[in-house]
């Protein structure tokens, strides 16, 4: 490794409103080397990238960077074109791809000037092909990026970057959507790609990727630089304490019986937008007192099998059964009614109404319900009286009943969902990737929820991308891989690994 | 430098303040118009005050023009509200007015008290069945609701036109594609002696009322707000979207039906294909300045109907185009949409930027 | 039999490609703000104003090819007041493209009215002719059909063309096609979201107001309040119809100019026995029944409706 500085980032601060996102961060970066920015969701990783790469104006603090004669000169910020002619590419984690358009079009977008009349396709693709070579990276260039698979378009997204000459690559949690062969792939490919010289810094939560691949780790916390350590020195143990301030500790879940089936699926298909979103005679049962955790990567037909619990979707062919009766129609209204609870995976999207209020969002679920309204019209008074007890009983701060709820913070606002769903006292509960986003507090919060409920009587079903909140809440493990599911027979992480890449057996 | 960023919420000042500016400014801006036809400005502004406030017979006009306003503002303000696209309030009128000359005409020829309510919902039901079909073809086929309704404005005045030629022709009109008069008995009652203003305003007020109560306090209300700001997470929680997008559908239709009753008969007496004058088209600029709030779509009816009357006045005495009022009413929404702007965002000068690279 | 020979005549063909015309320009100009993710519903008051404005510069002393200059200058200013609401301001583009067509009619008719307080019967100018080319215009059927046509058909056929280049052929339109779909991956390339859109809306404007400009100079010699009827909006549903691809705008452009140059022949024949309101209505029902047909098919652009903003991903 050469140790030759290429960035450095000096005392950068960002607030949003009065979040404060990132605070006096400093930052120097090598050449050759792979640093990994560690830190928990929220704590910052992403906003800090995004100034660099010009997306976000920083408050204070500058960017210098070295030139193509090796002096250092500051970086014009707020221009992701200057970014670009300095040589930082971005990676980011929701990719910036135009589905509409082949790979080779992507990757041309912006390097080639507007005004002309001809372009020099031959050109670009002998450029596009050399740099595949190089670096190992592949991906189909004519077809539309709409029909590639999400391993596929990472590889085209860090080819646009490479096309563009970086020194600089940033790669944005590139691993959130990848199987951990796919990701093996991606970090091999890397080391390849530094040997040539180029610098890399990746964003991570996952301890064991920035141990493995990294030569330098930087942890942030609330927004702040907790720490810097050389990998070589450092071990789980030490950066997760320097992440989350203090060891995490496993949920202390108690063994339970598990009572009779709450919620069972019959040979049911449904058929979702591509072939992997859709679901082909899944069989599954959730006990009484259980919490199942469906592990897997996002985009393997959980958003389908959420669909169909949560109501939204209804199944081509199979039954449903919820509690022992079969559901006939299935919507959202008949699954809540049927004692149903869902924590949505998209809380913004799917949990709130955010311009109505606190109070509103927490009866939208029950206004058929004679206790909330009489001959149509809403009975105000006792409504309130509820949200104001509901607010208190689960900790729902923000500025009151009456406020539009997406002036609440996520965490806030997931424990407005929380405090709707366990109100109605619900035989199963559905969670969707409940904590993601969250910060420790909210998301202990929500493990906490989850096992009292399951503690009450409640089944449970557990969506998740993060395999350590799979392991240490739920009572029996299933894996989805491309639409299907496999029980899980152990708790070993590698082998859990294997099944969520379909590679099992 | 200049940051854009968006407001944690809006105050009553900005909710207020903001439609009484563009108001405001709308009418400021008209003095160019009025510059360049050649007008002395303060006389033609004075000449279109007059034209409002300057006896209780050009009050009384303003309030008779405002009744249609405040109908076709209320169906596209529920309508919007709901995120359906209401373009169509112009031919529902129509409809509306239809339905009301087809039973008031003297097919029934019984006692007002069961023939003006007869005409009342035939109007609505009309007017209904113009909002029903495009939000079934959106349902159904996702075609556009903004485009099938716009072209229904223009199938309904054909429609309208054969009818006026056909069936609905006065034999006694001379000639003139007009429809035969409605029943004495089957106007709506006037309210005052000798002036044109009608108990059709008593309906619309309401009308707004009452939407103004429903859309706040009751089930109905609070689905419609919902589907409207987030239809997905309103599907989650169990509302049936398309079912009550339905009913917002019908509900407006109804009340831009309304509107085409009350021309016909509350003012009119008979119909012919300039009984409105885009009251449809202007109910959308209404219920935006209304900031689609019920009740202040009656503040914006009034202030939209004192601009086309007292643009009329005006233009007759200075020989301005009376175009100038669709020219004011056209700049008040553009002023108000950005002025929905400044209300939710707010502009943040980055000084604190310079001291520190200094 | 009739039908038949209606579909046969000379007549016909041209009259249909006369009736194509200005919702060839229409089209295209909704199809690129679209491409770009802006609806624009200026439309039918952006024909107005390039009726109205080409008009009135040929009346005042203007070449033919002048007024269709300030034609397209009049629509892309209305485009601009489009634009500057609807991409960096972000607000609703339904309602602020209904605002453009309130304000871009009312100024027109006011303009209209001003410049001209007395006449009673609109005032004519000479309009284009038809482009008589040697040889070409002598061929049969095809002579009379496509060379009897005046400039301003022959400028909407290049322009499909040209359209169709840019948008496929070119860096700048596939940079609109991107734009229109995630404006991302334009942001995140250095290139900027803003100035694509606003320039799209611009020249899409431009181009509507040539369908206005071909309505007073070509298809007739004079201005009408009302003369546009709702050919705005009709644009809107081939759009949607045409799958925002440029060849097959042409295609359902001329579908609905030779229905309509049909209805106005069948009228002759079968007058008699249906009213001739049902002739009248038919293009507009049309519009919608292409709309139901087109519409679960259609592959909008993703980002078509969603403003975007910088910094806020």
């Amino acid at each position: 490794m050469n140790s030759q500085k290429i960035l450095a980032l000096n005392g950068l601060s960002k607030t949003f409103g009065s979040v404060i996102a990132n605070h006096n961060v400093s930052l120097d970066l090598y050449r050759g080397e792979v640093l990994a920015l560690l830190g928990e969701n929220g704590a910052g990783k992403t906003t800090l990238m995004n100034m660099i790469f010009g997306h976000y104006m920083p408050d204070s603090g500058s960017v210098d960077i070295e030139d193509t004669s090796g002096a250092f000169v500051p970086l014009s910020l707020g221009h992701p074109q200057a970014a670009i002619a300095a040589g930082i590419g971005m990676v980011h984690q929701h990719f910036t791809l135009a589905e509409n358009l082949d790979a080779l079009d992507n990757i041309m977008l912006g390097a080639e000037r507007l005004n002309r009349l001809r372009r020099n396709k031959a050109a670009a693709r002998g450029k596009v092909k050399d740099i595949m070579k190089e670096s190992g990276l592949s991906a189909p260039l004519t077809v539309p990026v709409g029909q590639l698979t999400v391993g596929e378009r990472q590889r085209v997204e860090i080819l646009k970057a490479l096309y563009r000459d970086v020194k600089i690559l940033v790669l944005d949690e590139p691993t959130a959507v990848l199987t951990p062969q796919e990701a093996d792939t991606l970090f091999g490919n890397i080391g390849k790609m530094t040997k040539n010289g180029l610098s890399v810094i990746f964003i991570s939560h996952k301890l064991r990727e920035v141990l493995a691949f990294s030569h330098r780790i930087a942890v942030l916390r609330h927004g702040a630089k907790v720490g810097e350590i050389a990998t070589s020195q450092a071990d789980e143990r030490k950066i997760a304490r320097m992440m989350v301030g203090s060891e995490t500790e496993e949920h202390t879940r108690k063994l339970m019986p598990p009572g009779k089936p709450i919620l069972c699926f019959e040979k049911v298909s449904v058929s979702g937008r591509s072939r992997r979103e859709s679901l082909e005679c899944i069989d599954l049962a959730v006990n009484e007192c259980e919490i199942l955790g469906i592990a897997g990567v996002s985009g393997n037909g959980q958003t389908a099998l959420a669909g169909l619990i949560s109501g939204m979707l209804r199944p081509n062919t199979g039954n449903i059964f919820v509690d022992g009766v079969a559901v006939k129609d299935v919507r959202p209204s008949v699954m809540v009614d049927a004692g149903v609870g869902r924590i949505p995976e998209d809380r913004h999207r799917d949990g709130i109404v955010g311009t109505m209020s606190v109070a509103e969002n927490m009866i939208i679920e029950c206004l058929d319900d004679q206790a909330v309204q009489r001959r149509g019209l809403l009975k105000w008074d006792t409504i309130q009286a509820q949200a104001e007890k509901m607010t208190v009983k689960y900790d729902v701060r923000g500025p009151g009943i009456e406020a539009p709820a997406q002036l609440l913070s996520g965490g806030n606002i997931q424990k407005l969902i929380l405090a709707r769903v366990f109100e109605a006292k619900p035989k199963l509960i559905l969670a969707n990737q409940p904590t993601r986003g969250l910060d420790m507090g909210a998301a202990a919060d929500v493990a906490k929820r989850l096992l009292e409920a399951r503690a009450r009587g409640a089944g449970v079903v557990l969506i998740s991308e993060d395999l350590d909140e799979i392991l240490s809440l739920s009572d029996r493990i299933m894996v989805m891989n491309d639409g299907e599911l496999t029980l899980a027979k152990t708790r070993d992480r590698a082998e859990l690994g294997l099944l969520m890449a379909g590679d099992a057996e | 430098m200049i940051r854009i960023e968006p407001r944690q919420s809006s105050s009553a000042l900005m909710t207020y303040g903001i439609p009484v500016l563009s108001a405001i400014i709308s009418l400021l801006l008209a003095s160019i118009p009025l510059t360049f036809s050649g007008a002395p400005i303060g006389a033609s502004y004075f000449e279109m005050f007059k034209g409002v406030f300057g006896s209780k017979f050009a009050f009384s006009e303003m309030l008779t023009r405002a009744t249609p306003l405040i109908f076709t503002g209320l169906a596209v303000a529920l309508a919007f509200r709901a995120r359906l696209w209401n373009i169509g309030a112009e031919g529902q009128l129509y409809l509306g007015a239809m339905a009301a000359v087809a039973v008031g005409t003297g097919v029934f020829d019984v006692p007002g008290v069961i023939l003006i309510p007869m005409i009342m919902v035939m109007g609505c039901v009309a007017g209904a069945t113009g909002m029903a079909v495009p939000t079934l073809l959106k349902t159904k086929f996702g075609a556009d609701e903004v485009v099938t309704t716009l072209l229904l404005n223009f199938i309904i005045l054909i429609f309208l036109q054969y009818m006026l030629e056909g069936p609905f022709k006065d034999p006694m009109g001379l000639g003139w594609p007009q429809s035969s008069p409605i029943l004495d008995q089957g106007m709506l009652p006037p309210l005052m002696d000798r002036m044109r203003i009608h108990s059709g305003l008593i309906i619309a007020l309401i009308c707004a009322i009452t939407a103004q109560f429903m859309l706040a306090r009751s089930v109905w209300g609070l689905k419609l707000r919902a589907i409207g700001e987030n239809p997905s997470a309103a599907r989650h929680a169990g509302i049936r979207v398309n079912r009550t997008l339905m009913s917002a559908a019908i509900i407006s239709g109804a009340l831009a039906g309304m509107a085409g009753v009350s021309e016909v008969a509350g003012l009119k007496g008979y119909l012919t294909s300039d009984l409105s004058p885009g009251f449809g088209y202007t109910g959308i600029v209404v219920a935006m300045l209304a900031g689609l709030s019920p009740l202040g779509v009656v503040a914006a009816a009034i202030f939209i109907a004192s601009v086309f009357v007292g643009a009329d006045s005006m233009s007759r005495a200075m020989g301005v185009s009376s175009y100038l009022a669709d020219l004011v009413v056209s700049t008040s929404l553009l002023c108000v949409l950005v002025g929905g702007f400044v209300a939710r965002f707010k502009f943040v000068r980055l000084i604190q930027k310079k001291e520190v690279t200094q | 039999m009739d039908i038949l020979q209606i579909l046969l005549s000379e007549s016909f063909w041209a009259a249909s490609l006369r009736i194509a015309t200005p919702l060839i320009f229409g089209v295209l100009g909704a199809l690129i703000c679209e491409k770009s993710g802006v609806l624009n519903l200026g439309i039918e008051g952006i024909f107005v104003a390039g009726a109205m404005t080409g008009w009135l510069a040929v009346w005042l002393g203007a070449g033919l090819w002048g007024g269709v200059l300030v034609a397209a200058l009049a629509g892309g200013f209305f485009g601009l007041i489009h634009a500057v609401l609807t991409v960096p301001l972000g607000l609703s583009q339904h309602v602020s493209g209904l605002g453009v067509t309130l304000f871009a009619t009312s100024v027109s008719y006011f303009s209209y009215r001003t410049a001209l307080p007395t006449v009673t019967s609109p005032p004519r100018i000479e309009p284009f002719r038809p482009l008589d080319m040697p040889f070409l215009s002598d061929l049969p059927f095809f002579g009379p059909v496509l060379f009897q046509q005046t400039a301003l058909t022959w400028l909407a056929l290049f322009m499909v063309g040209l359209v169709w280049y840019v948008l496929n052929r070119t860096a700048l339109g596939i940079a609109i096609k991107a734009v229109g779909d995630n404006p991302n991956s334009i942001d995140a390339q250095g290139l900027s979201v803003y100035a694509l859109r606003t320039g799209a809306v611009v020249a899409g404007s431009a181009l509507m107001a040539l369908g206005g400009a071909f309505l007073t100079m070509s298809a007739f010699d004079a201005f009408f309040f009302g003369m546009v009827n709702g050919r705005g909006w009709v644009c809107i549903a081939l759009v949607i119809f045409a799958s925002w691809r440029p060849g097959k705008a042409l295609l359902g452009a001329l579908l609905f100019g030779a229905f309509d140059a049909l209805q106005v022949r069948l009228q002759t024949e079968v007058g008699a026995l249906v009213p001739s309101q049902v002739f009248l209505a038919a293009p507009y029902v049309l519009s919608i029944f292409a709309l139901v047909i087109a519409a679960r098919s259609a592959d909008y652009p993703r980002a078509l409706l969603t403003p975007w903003f910088k910094g806020q991903r």
